[in-house]
Protein backbone atom coordinates (compact mmCIF):
# COMPACT_ATOMS: atom_id res chain seq x y z
CA UNK A 1 0.00 0.00 0.00
CA UNK A 2 0.76 3.53 -0.18
CA UNK A 3 2.39 5.17 3.13
CA UNK A 4 2.25 8.32 4.21
CA UNK A 5 2.78 10.70 7.79
CA UNK A 6 1.46 13.39 8.29
CA UNK A 7 2.91 17.20 7.99
CA UNK A 8 4.18 18.94 11.07
CA UNK A 9 1.88 21.35 12.52
CA UNK A 10 4.09 24.51 12.22
CA UNK A 11 4.03 23.06 8.26
CA UNK A 12 -0.29 22.43 7.97
CA UNK A 13 -0.63 25.91 9.69
CA UNK A 14 1.62 27.81 7.76
CA UNK A 15 -0.28 26.52 4.51
CA UNK A 16 -3.82 26.61 6.01
CA UNK A 17 -3.01 30.60 6.95
CA UNK A 18 -5.34 33.07 5.65
CA UNK A 19 -8.40 30.36 5.26
CA UNK A 20 -11.49 30.72 7.41
CA UNK A 21 -13.27 27.90 5.72
CA UNK A 22 -11.32 24.45 5.47
CA UNK A 23 -12.47 21.16 4.21
CA UNK A 24 -9.94 18.09 5.69
CA UNK A 25 -10.48 15.68 3.28
CA UNK A 26 -9.61 11.95 4.53
CA UNK A 27 -8.80 8.60 2.50
CA UNK A 28 -10.71 5.84 3.84
CA UNK A 29 -8.00 2.97 1.94
CA UNK A 30 -4.11 3.21 2.18
CA UNK A 31 -3.89 6.12 4.28
CA UNK A 32 -6.06 5.37 7.13
CA UNK A 33 -4.70 1.84 6.80
CA UNK A 34 -1.06 3.29 7.72
CA UNK A 35 -2.43 6.06 10.43
CA UNK A 36 -2.02 9.18 8.53
CA UNK A 37 -5.03 10.24 6.76
CA UNK A 38 -7.94 8.50 7.82
CA UNK A 39 -11.33 9.15 9.61
CA UNK A 40 -9.94 9.69 13.10
CA UNK A 41 -6.44 11.32 11.80
CA UNK A 42 -9.18 13.74 9.92
CA UNK A 43 -10.79 14.30 13.23
CA UNK A 44 -7.76 15.29 14.94
CA UNK A 45 -6.23 17.96 12.76
CA UNK A 46 -9.48 19.49 12.18
CA UNK A 47 -9.46 20.50 16.03
CA UNK A 48 -6.03 21.50 15.77
CA UNK A 49 -6.80 23.99 12.88
CA UNK A 50 -10.24 25.11 15.31
CA UNK A 51 -8.05 25.90 18.24
CA UNK A 52 -5.56 27.49 16.38
CA UNK A 53 -8.09 29.72 15.41
CA UNK A 54 -9.62 30.56 18.12
CA UNK A 55 -5.54 31.47 19.49
CA UNK A 56 -5.65 33.71 16.40
CA UNK A 57 -8.89 35.14 17.64
CA UNK A 58 -10.71 34.36 14.86
CA UNK A 59 -12.90 31.16 14.54
CA UNK A 60 -12.06 28.72 11.66
CA UNK A 61 -14.66 26.70 10.56
CA UNK A 62 -13.65 23.63 9.74
CA UNK A 63 -15.77 20.61 7.81
CA UNK A 64 -14.53 17.28 7.91
CA UNK A 65 -15.13 14.20 5.17
CA UNK A 66 -13.62 11.11 4.34
CA UNK A 67 -14.73 9.39 1.71
CA UNK A 68 -13.80 5.99 0.07
CA UNK A 69 -10.66 6.87 -2.34
CA UNK A 70 -9.50 9.79 -3.41
CA UNK A 71 -7.64 8.53 -6.17
CA UNK A 72 -11.01 7.74 -7.99
CA UNK A 73 -12.65 9.98 -10.12
CA UNK A 74 -16.28 8.83 -8.47
CA UNK A 75 -15.29 9.03 -4.92
CA UNK A 76 -13.54 12.56 -5.40
CA UNK A 77 -16.43 13.85 -7.36
CA UNK A 78 -18.78 12.91 -4.09
CA UNK A 79 -16.82 15.50 -2.45
CA UNK A 80 -18.17 18.48 -4.56
CA UNK A 81 -20.55 19.75 -1.86
CA UNK A 82 -17.95 20.26 0.97
CA UNK A 83 -15.63 21.89 -1.40
CA UNK A 84 -17.78 24.00 -2.50
CA UNK A 85 -18.61 25.61 0.41
CA UNK A 86 -14.75 25.57 1.72
CA UNK A 87 -12.05 27.87 0.87
CA UNK A 88 -9.62 25.47 0.20
CA UNK A 89 -9.23 21.41 0.75
CA UNK A 90 -6.91 20.20 3.13
CA UNK A 91 -6.09 16.96 2.03
CA UNK A 92 -5.29 14.14 4.32
CA UNK A 93 -4.50 11.60 0.75
CA UNK A 94 -1.15 10.79 -0.62
CA UNK A 95 -0.05 12.70 -3.42
CA UNK A 96 -2.37 10.93 -5.55
CA UNK A 97 -5.31 11.83 -3.72
CA UNK A 98 -4.08 15.32 -3.96
CA UNK A 99 -3.76 15.92 -7.55
CA UNK A 100 -6.97 14.17 -8.44
CA UNK A 101 -8.61 16.27 -6.21
CA UNK A 102 -6.94 19.50 -7.44
CA UNK A 103 -7.67 18.55 -11.13
CA UNK A 104 -11.39 17.98 -10.48
CA UNK A 105 -11.66 21.02 -8.46
CA UNK A 106 -9.39 23.68 -10.11
CA UNK A 107 -10.95 26.80 -8.98
CA UNK A 108 -9.88 25.92 -4.93
CA UNK A 109 -6.43 25.49 -3.77
CA UNK A 110 -6.18 21.84 -3.03
CA UNK A 111 -3.38 21.65 0.61
CA UNK A 112 -1.44 18.64 1.22
CA UNK A 113 -1.68 17.26 4.95
CA UNK A 114 0.85 14.10 4.32
CA UNK A 115 3.99 13.73 2.85
CA UNK A 116 3.59 10.24 0.80
CA UNK A 117 6.38 8.43 2.13
CA UNK A 118 6.21 4.74 0.68
CA UNK A 119 5.01 1.86 -1.19
CA UNK A 120 5.31 -1.02 1.82
CA UNK A 121 3.69 -3.44 3.92
CA UNK A 122 4.07 -3.00 7.49
CA UNK A 123 6.98 -4.86 9.50
CA UNK A 124 5.20 -4.65 12.86
CA UNK A 125 2.55 -2.75 13.89
CA UNK A 126 2.81 1.28 13.04
CA UNK A 127 6.18 0.45 11.08
CA UNK A 128 6.67 0.00 7.29
CA UNK A 129 9.31 -1.12 4.95
CA UNK A 130 9.17 0.37 1.00
CA UNK A 131 9.57 -2.52 -0.61
CA UNK A 132 8.45 -0.85 -4.52
CA UNK A 133 9.70 1.52 -6.30
CA UNK A 134 7.61 1.00 -9.34
CA UNK A 135 10.04 0.46 -11.79
CA UNK A 136 8.09 -0.93 -14.66
CA UNK A 137 10.48 -3.79 -14.93
CA UNK A 138 9.79 -6.56 -11.96
CA UNK A 139 13.22 -8.99 -11.37
CA UNK A 140 11.53 -10.87 -8.31
CA UNK A 141 11.53 -14.43 -9.87
CA UNK A 142 14.96 -13.51 -9.94
CA UNK A 143 15.79 -12.29 -6.50
CA UNK A 144 14.24 -14.30 -4.60
CA UNK A 145 11.09 -12.28 -3.44
CA UNK A 146 13.60 -9.55 -1.94
CA UNK A 147 13.64 -6.25 -4.57
CA UNK A 148 16.93 -4.56 -5.03
CA UNK A 149 15.86 -1.25 -6.44
CA UNK A 150 14.15 -0.77 -3.81
CA UNK A 151 16.19 -1.95 -0.68
CA UNK A 152 19.67 -1.65 -1.76
CA UNK A 153 20.69 1.91 -1.43
CA UNK A 154 22.60 1.78 -4.77
CA UNK A 155 19.81 -0.34 -6.96
CA UNK A 156 22.79 -2.65 -7.39
CA UNK A 157 21.53 -5.58 -9.81
CA UNK A 158 24.67 -7.94 -9.91
CA UNK A 159 25.12 -7.99 -5.76
CA UNK A 160 26.55 -6.91 -2.73
CA UNK A 161 28.81 -4.03 -2.79
CA UNK A 162 32.28 -3.95 -0.98
CA UNK A 163 30.86 -2.12 1.72
CA UNK A 164 27.90 -4.65 3.30
CA UNK A 165 29.30 -5.82 6.64
CA UNK A 166 27.30 -8.30 9.52
CA UNK A 167 24.08 -8.07 6.91
CA UNK A 168 23.71 -4.43 6.96
CA UNK A 169 24.01 -1.66 4.31
CA UNK A 170 27.14 0.30 4.71
CA UNK A 171 24.55 3.51 4.55
CA UNK A 172 23.10 2.73 7.97
CA UNK A 173 23.69 -0.48 10.22
CA UNK A 174 20.44 -0.70 10.87
CA UNK A 175 18.98 -1.29 7.41
CA UNK A 176 19.59 -5.00 6.14
CA UNK A 177 21.70 -5.24 2.82
CA UNK A 178 19.06 -5.85 0.31
CA UNK A 179 21.68 -8.43 -1.38
CA UNK A 180 23.14 -10.02 1.93
CA UNK A 181 19.15 -11.31 1.65
CA UNK A 182 18.59 -12.05 -1.54
CA UNK A 183 22.26 -13.73 -1.31
CA UNK A 184 20.99 -16.31 1.85
CA UNK A 185 17.39 -16.59 -0.08
CA UNK A 186 18.48 -18.12 -3.39
CA UNK A 187 21.27 -20.12 -1.25
CA UNK A 188 18.42 -21.27 0.76
CA UNK A 189 16.08 -22.29 -2.49
CA UNK A 190 19.57 -23.75 -4.03
CA UNK A 191 18.95 -21.40 -6.85
CA UNK A 192 22.44 -19.25 -6.54
CA UNK A 193 23.30 -19.75 -10.12
CA UNK A 194 20.65 -16.87 -10.54
CA UNK A 195 23.59 -14.48 -9.00
CA UNK A 196 26.15 -15.43 -11.17
CA UNK A 197 24.44 -14.28 -14.34
CA UNK A 198 25.50 -10.49 -15.24
CA UNK A 199 22.28 -8.52 -15.11
CA UNK A 200 22.47 -5.66 -17.87
CA UNK A 201 22.47 -2.10 -17.08
CA UNK A 202 18.22 -1.68 -15.92
CA UNK A 203 16.19 0.68 -18.59
CA UNK A 204 15.90 3.52 -15.98
CA UNK A 205 13.14 5.31 -18.80
CA UNK A 206 10.54 3.01 -17.93
CA UNK A 207 11.25 3.43 -14.00
CA UNK A 208 9.92 6.90 -14.46
CA UNK A 209 12.89 8.78 -15.78
CA UNK A 210 11.61 9.89 -18.57
CA UNK A 211 8.28 11.95 -17.50
CA UNK A 212 4.98 10.58 -16.21
CA UNK A 213 4.26 7.15 -16.96
CA UNK A 214 0.90 5.92 -18.27
CA UNK A 215 -0.43 2.32 -18.25
CA UNK A 216 -2.87 1.67 -20.84
CA UNK A 217 -5.54 -1.53 -21.01
CA UNK A 218 -6.38 -1.12 -24.82
CA UNK A 219 -8.98 -3.47 -24.65
CA UNK A 220 -10.68 -1.58 -21.85
CA UNK A 221 -10.57 1.44 -23.31
CA UNK A 222 -13.48 3.41 -24.29
CA UNK A 223 -12.80 5.09 -27.75
CA UNK B 1 48.39 -5.67 -24.92
CA UNK B 2 45.20 -4.05 -24.90
CA UNK B 3 46.47 -0.71 -23.62
CA UNK B 4 49.79 -0.52 -23.49
CA UNK B 5 50.43 1.12 -20.15
CA UNK B 6 53.02 0.56 -17.90
CA UNK B 7 50.86 -1.02 -15.56
CA UNK B 8 49.69 -3.31 -18.54
CA UNK B 9 53.31 -4.10 -19.41
CA UNK B 10 54.69 -5.04 -15.99
CA UNK B 11 51.82 -7.31 -14.66
CA UNK B 12 51.62 -8.96 -18.60
CA UNK B 13 55.42 -9.74 -17.94
CA UNK B 14 54.57 -11.25 -14.74
CA UNK B 15 56.50 -8.53 -12.95
CA UNK B 16 55.64 -7.78 -9.28
CA UNK B 17 53.53 -4.13 -9.75
CA UNK B 18 53.33 -1.53 -7.12
CA UNK B 19 50.76 1.45 -7.19
CA UNK B 20 49.74 3.78 -4.77
CA UNK B 21 46.64 6.03 -4.18
CA UNK B 22 47.13 9.68 -4.77
CA UNK B 23 44.08 11.52 -3.26
CA UNK B 24 43.40 14.86 -5.07
CA UNK B 25 42.60 18.07 -2.49
CA UNK B 26 39.62 19.61 -1.72
CA UNK B 27 40.07 22.65 -3.30
CA UNK B 28 41.86 23.83 -7.37
CA UNK B 29 45.13 23.29 -6.20
CA UNK B 30 47.01 20.83 -8.86
CA UNK B 31 50.15 21.87 -7.16
CA UNK B 32 49.10 19.53 -4.38
CA UNK B 33 48.37 16.64 -7.33
CA UNK B 34 51.90 17.93 -8.46
CA UNK B 35 53.83 17.98 -4.92
CA UNK B 36 52.24 14.25 -4.17
CA UNK B 37 53.59 13.39 -8.09
CA UNK B 38 57.56 14.12 -6.64
CA UNK B 39 57.00 12.14 -3.69
CA UNK B 40 55.95 9.27 -5.91
CA UNK B 41 57.74 9.34 -8.78
CA UNK B 42 60.12 6.74 -9.81
CA UNK B 43 58.90 4.55 -6.92
CA UNK B 44 55.45 2.97 -7.77
CA UNK B 45 54.39 1.88 -11.56
CA UNK B 46 51.16 3.87 -11.38
CA UNK B 47 48.84 5.77 -9.02
CA UNK B 48 45.16 5.45 -8.57
CA UNK B 49 43.36 8.95 -8.09
CA UNK B 50 40.64 8.54 -6.63
CA UNK B 51 37.10 10.01 -8.24
CA UNK B 52 35.62 12.04 -5.06
CA UNK B 53 36.75 9.54 -2.56
CA UNK B 54 34.45 8.34 0.44
CA UNK B 55 31.58 10.69 -1.51
CA UNK B 56 33.69 13.78 -0.12
CA UNK B 57 34.05 16.32 -2.87
CA UNK B 58 37.30 16.86 -4.12
CA UNK B 59 39.41 17.99 -7.83
CA UNK B 60 37.75 15.40 -10.22
CA UNK B 61 39.87 12.29 -11.00
CA UNK B 62 39.65 12.92 -14.82
CA UNK B 63 41.91 16.29 -14.32
CA UNK B 64 44.11 15.26 -11.16
CA UNK B 65 45.05 12.09 -13.52
CA UNK B 66 45.78 14.30 -16.50
CA UNK B 67 47.96 16.34 -14.16
CA UNK B 68 49.59 13.56 -12.38
CA UNK B 69 50.54 12.33 -16.16
CA UNK B 70 52.31 15.63 -17.08
CA UNK B 71 54.09 15.33 -13.85
CA UNK B 72 55.62 11.95 -15.26
CA UNK B 73 53.57 9.34 -13.43
CA UNK B 74 50.96 7.12 -15.01
CA UNK B 75 47.67 7.46 -13.53
CA UNK B 76 45.07 4.79 -12.67
CA UNK B 77 41.49 7.02 -13.43
CA UNK B 78 39.37 6.17 -10.93
CA UNK B 79 35.47 6.48 -12.25
CA UNK B 80 32.30 5.59 -9.89
CA UNK B 81 29.15 4.91 -11.27
CA UNK B 82 27.46 6.82 -7.88
CA UNK B 83 28.18 10.47 -9.40
CA UNK B 84 27.90 9.50 -13.51
CA UNK B 85 25.34 7.84 -15.38
CA UNK B 86 26.13 6.00 -18.58
CA UNK B 87 26.44 8.70 -20.92
CA UNK B 88 28.88 10.58 -18.94
CA UNK B 89 30.86 7.33 -17.69
CA UNK B 90 31.18 6.69 -21.35
CA UNK B 91 32.64 10.05 -22.15
CA UNK B 92 34.79 10.28 -19.69
CA UNK B 93 36.52 7.21 -21.09
CA UNK B 94 36.52 8.05 -24.40
CA UNK B 95 38.36 11.55 -23.03
CA UNK B 96 40.52 9.89 -21.04
CA UNK B 97 41.99 8.04 -23.34
CA UNK B 98 42.45 10.91 -25.78
CA UNK B 99 44.67 12.52 -23.37
CA UNK B 100 46.73 9.50 -23.22
CA UNK B 101 45.21 8.21 -19.83
CA UNK B 102 45.12 4.32 -20.00
CA UNK B 103 44.49 2.87 -16.55
CA UNK B 104 40.88 2.74 -14.78
CA UNK B 105 39.79 1.66 -12.05
CA UNK B 106 35.52 0.93 -12.46
CA UNK B 107 33.80 1.04 -9.08
CA UNK B 108 30.23 1.82 -7.66
CA UNK B 109 31.77 3.78 -5.48
CA UNK B 110 30.58 4.86 -1.46
CA UNK B 111 27.24 5.99 -1.19
CA UNK B 112 26.39 9.79 -1.06
CA UNK B 113 24.52 9.46 2.15
CA UNK B 114 28.28 8.82 4.14
CA UNK B 115 30.33 11.71 2.38
CA UNK B 116 29.93 15.24 3.12
CA UNK B 117 26.87 15.74 0.58
CA UNK B 118 24.76 13.25 2.17
CA UNK B 119 21.18 15.35 0.42
CA UNK B 120 22.48 14.54 -2.90
CA UNK B 121 20.51 12.76 -5.52
CA UNK B 122 23.09 9.25 -6.16
CA UNK B 123 22.95 8.23 -9.96
CA UNK B 124 24.18 4.75 -9.84
CA UNK B 125 22.42 4.20 -13.63
CA UNK B 126 24.76 1.43 -13.71
CA UNK B 127 26.63 -1.05 -11.23
CA UNK B 128 30.63 -1.97 -11.46
CA UNK B 129 30.02 -4.90 -13.17
CA UNK B 130 27.99 -3.17 -15.76
CA UNK B 131 30.50 -0.54 -16.22
CA UNK B 132 32.96 -3.29 -16.62
CA UNK B 133 31.36 -4.98 -19.35
CA UNK B 134 30.22 -1.31 -20.98
CA UNK B 135 33.85 -0.29 -21.17
CA UNK B 136 35.39 -3.72 -22.50
CA UNK B 137 32.77 -3.86 -24.91
CA UNK B 138 33.89 -0.08 -26.05
CA UNK B 139 37.44 -0.89 -26.41
CA UNK B 140 37.38 -4.54 -28.05
CA UNK B 141 34.01 -4.51 -30.03
CA UNK B 142 34.21 -0.65 -30.20
CA UNK B 143 30.50 -0.45 -29.34
CA UNK B 144 28.82 2.11 -27.25
CA UNK B 145 26.47 0.77 -24.35
CA UNK B 146 23.76 1.55 -26.59
CA UNK B 147 25.21 -1.05 -29.74
CA UNK B 148 26.14 2.07 -32.20
CA UNK B 149 29.59 1.80 -33.52
CA UNK B 150 32.44 4.07 -32.63
CA UNK B 151 35.24 4.88 -35.32
CA UNK B 152 38.38 4.96 -32.52
CA UNK B 153 37.67 3.16 -29.52
CA UNK B 154 39.48 4.05 -26.30
CA UNK B 155 42.94 2.21 -25.35
CA UNK B 156 41.53 1.03 -21.75
CA UNK B 157 43.36 -1.24 -19.22
CA UNK B 158 40.14 -2.39 -16.98
CA UNK B 159 40.62 -2.19 -13.53
CA UNK B 160 38.00 -3.58 -10.66
CA UNK B 161 38.02 -3.49 -7.27
CA UNK B 162 37.22 -6.31 -4.64
CA UNK B 163 36.60 -6.57 -0.98
CA UNK B 164 37.52 -10.25 -0.24
CA UNK B 165 37.02 -9.18 3.51
CA UNK B 166 33.31 -8.14 2.94
CA UNK B 167 30.09 -10.18 3.33
CA UNK B 168 28.89 -12.57 2.71
CA UNK B 169 32.27 -13.84 2.59
CA UNK B 170 31.27 -16.91 0.56
CA UNK B 171 30.00 -14.78 -2.38
CA UNK B 172 33.27 -12.60 -2.85
CA UNK B 173 34.83 -15.35 -5.24
CA UNK B 174 31.80 -15.44 -7.44
CA UNK B 175 31.40 -12.17 -7.70
CA UNK B 176 35.12 -11.51 -8.66
CA UNK B 177 34.63 -14.02 -10.87
CA UNK B 178 31.75 -11.77 -12.55
CA UNK B 179 34.10 -9.17 -12.88
CA UNK B 180 36.22 -11.14 -14.97
CA UNK B 181 33.51 -12.49 -17.16
CA UNK B 182 32.38 -9.06 -17.17
CA UNK B 183 35.75 -7.93 -18.61
CA UNK B 184 38.54 -6.97 -15.85
CA UNK B 185 42.04 -7.10 -16.85
CA UNK B 186 42.87 -6.04 -12.99
CA UNK B 187 41.68 -6.25 -9.62
CA UNK B 188 43.03 -4.05 -6.33
CA UNK B 189 41.86 -5.74 -3.73
CA UNK B 190 40.98 -3.27 -0.33
CA UNK B 191 43.30 -3.07 2.51
CA UNK B 192 44.44 -6.11 3.71
CA UNK B 193 45.41 -6.88 7.73
CA UNK B 194 44.62 -10.30 7.98
CA UNK B 195 46.61 -12.13 5.99
CA UNK B 196 45.04 -15.75 7.07
CA UNK B 197 41.64 -14.57 6.20
CA UNK B 198 43.19 -13.35 2.50
CA UNK B 199 45.12 -16.58 2.06
CA UNK B 200 42.00 -17.86 2.29
CA UNK B 201 39.96 -16.06 -0.31
CA UNK B 202 43.20 -15.85 -2.44
CA UNK B 203 42.77 -20.25 -2.13
CA UNK B 204 39.20 -19.93 -3.29
CA UNK B 205 40.63 -17.50 -6.29
CA UNK B 206 42.88 -19.68 -7.38
CA UNK B 207 40.53 -22.84 -6.71
CA UNK B 208 38.58 -21.09 -9.86
CA UNK B 209 41.78 -20.53 -12.21
CA UNK B 210 40.66 -16.51 -11.52
CA UNK B 211 44.41 -16.09 -11.10
CA UNK B 212 45.04 -16.79 -14.35
CA UNK B 213 42.55 -14.75 -15.59
CA UNK B 214 42.96 -11.59 -13.82
CA UNK B 215 45.70 -9.92 -12.40
CA UNK B 216 45.46 -9.50 -8.84
CA UNK B 217 47.03 -6.95 -6.80
CA UNK B 218 46.82 -6.79 -2.82
CA UNK B 219 45.89 -3.81 -0.96
CA UNK B 220 48.12 -2.18 2.19
CA UNK B 221 47.15 0.53 4.49
CA UNK B 222 50.14 2.01 6.28
CA UNK B 223 48.46 2.96 9.78
CA UNK B 224 49.91 6.01 10.76
CA UNK B 225 48.91 5.83 14.19
CA UNK B 226 46.50 3.78 16.89
CA UNK B 227 44.04 6.65 16.30
CA UNK B 228 44.50 5.40 12.15
CA UNK B 229 43.72 2.05 13.03
CA UNK B 230 40.79 2.79 14.73
CA UNK B 231 39.54 5.04 12.20
CA UNK B 232 40.29 2.50 9.43
CA UNK B 233 38.21 -0.68 11.38
CA UNK B 234 35.20 1.50 12.76
CA UNK B 235 34.87 4.22 9.94
CA UNK B 236 36.58 2.44 6.70
CA UNK B 237 33.99 0.34 4.28
CA UNK B 238 34.75 -3.38 4.77
CA UNK B 239 38.24 -3.29 6.43
CA UNK B 240 39.15 -4.82 9.89
CA UNK B 241 42.44 -4.56 11.70
CA UNK B 242 42.93 -7.53 13.47
CA UNK B 243 43.42 -7.28 17.78
CA UNK B 244 46.99 -8.57 17.37
CA UNK B 245 48.08 -5.08 14.79
CA UNK B 246 45.74 -2.73 17.34
CA UNK B 247 48.51 -4.17 19.81
CA UNK B 248 51.41 -3.59 18.46
CA UNK B 249 50.56 -0.14 17.43
CA UNK B 250 49.48 0.80 21.30
CA UNK B 251 52.88 -0.82 22.71
CA UNK B 252 55.09 0.69 20.12
CA UNK B 253 57.53 3.66 21.15
CA UNK B 254 56.99 4.61 17.67
CA UNK B 255 53.83 4.39 16.18
CA UNK B 256 54.39 6.08 12.81
CA UNK B 257 57.41 3.60 12.38
CA UNK B 258 55.96 0.12 13.71
CA UNK B 259 53.05 1.17 11.12
CA UNK B 260 55.19 1.25 8.00
CA UNK B 261 56.83 -2.01 9.95
CA UNK B 262 53.75 -3.59 9.61
CA UNK B 263 53.06 -2.66 5.77
CA UNK B 264 56.40 -3.84 4.97
CA UNK B 265 55.42 -6.84 6.29
CA UNK B 266 51.81 -6.98 5.45
CA UNK B 267 53.72 -6.63 1.41
CA UNK B 268 56.21 -9.45 2.15
CA UNK B 269 53.38 -11.80 3.32
CA UNK B 270 51.29 -10.86 -0.12
CA UNK B 271 54.05 -11.33 -2.35
CA UNK B 272 54.13 -14.87 -0.98
CA UNK B 273 50.91 -15.63 -1.73
CA UNK B 274 50.46 -17.22 -5.51
CA UNK B 275 48.79 -15.33 -7.69
CA UNK B 276 49.21 -11.79 -5.89
CA UNK B 277 50.95 -10.01 -8.71
CA UNK B 278 51.44 -6.83 -7.09
CA UNK B 279 50.76 -4.53 -4.13
CA UNK B 280 48.54 -1.17 -4.38
CA UNK B 281 49.95 0.94 -1.31
CA UNK B 282 47.25 3.22 -0.44
CA UNK B 283 49.11 5.83 2.42
CA UNK B 284 46.46 8.45 2.39
CA UNK B 285 47.56 11.63 3.57
CA UNK B 286 50.49 9.69 4.21
CA UNK B 287 51.86 9.52 0.73
CA UNK B 288 55.11 10.72 1.77
CA UNK B 289 56.03 7.37 3.34
CA UNK B 290 55.16 5.53 -0.19
CA UNK B 291 58.83 5.76 -1.05
CA UNK B 292 60.45 4.74 2.37
CA UNK B 293 57.74 1.19 2.38
CA UNK B 294 58.45 0.15 -1.03
CA UNK B 295 62.30 0.84 -0.51
CA UNK B 296 62.42 -1.25 2.80
CA UNK B 297 59.71 -4.17 0.91
CA UNK B 298 63.16 -4.55 -1.72
CA UNK B 299 60.66 -3.41 -4.64
CA UNK B 300 63.16 -1.19 -5.90
CA UNK B 301 64.20 0.50 -8.12
CA UNK B 302 60.89 -0.15 -10.88
CA UNK B 303 61.62 -2.27 -13.66
CA UNK B 304 61.35 0.00 -16.70
CA UNK B 305 59.25 -1.80 -19.82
Amino acid sequence: MIVGERKSVTEILEMTKGYDRIFVAGCGTCVTVCLAGGEKEVSVLSSLLKINGKKQGHEVKVVEGTIERQCEREWVGEMKDKVRDAEAVLSMACGIGVQLVAEMYPEKPVLPALNTTLMGFPTQHAIWLENCRACGDCILHLTGGICPVTRCAKQLMNGPCGGSQNGKCEVDSQTDCAWALIYYKLKAMDRLDWMSKIQPPKRWDIAGHSGPRKTVKEEEVVP
Amino acid sequence: MKAGSNLEKILEKGQFAVTCECGPPKSASGDVIRQKAKMIKGKVDAANITDNQAAIVRLSSFAAATILMQAGIEPVMQVTARDRNRLAIQSDLLGASAVGIRDVLLLTGDHQKLGNHPEAKGVFDLDSIQMIDMARRMRDERKFQNGEQMDVPPKLFIGAAENPLAEPAEYRVPRLEKKVVAGADFIQTQGVFDIERFEKWMAAVRAKGLHKKVHIIGGVVPLKSLGAAKFVNDKVLGMTVPDSLFERMKKASDAKAEGVKIAVETIEALRKIEGVQGVHIMAIEWEEKVPEIVEKAGLLPRPAV
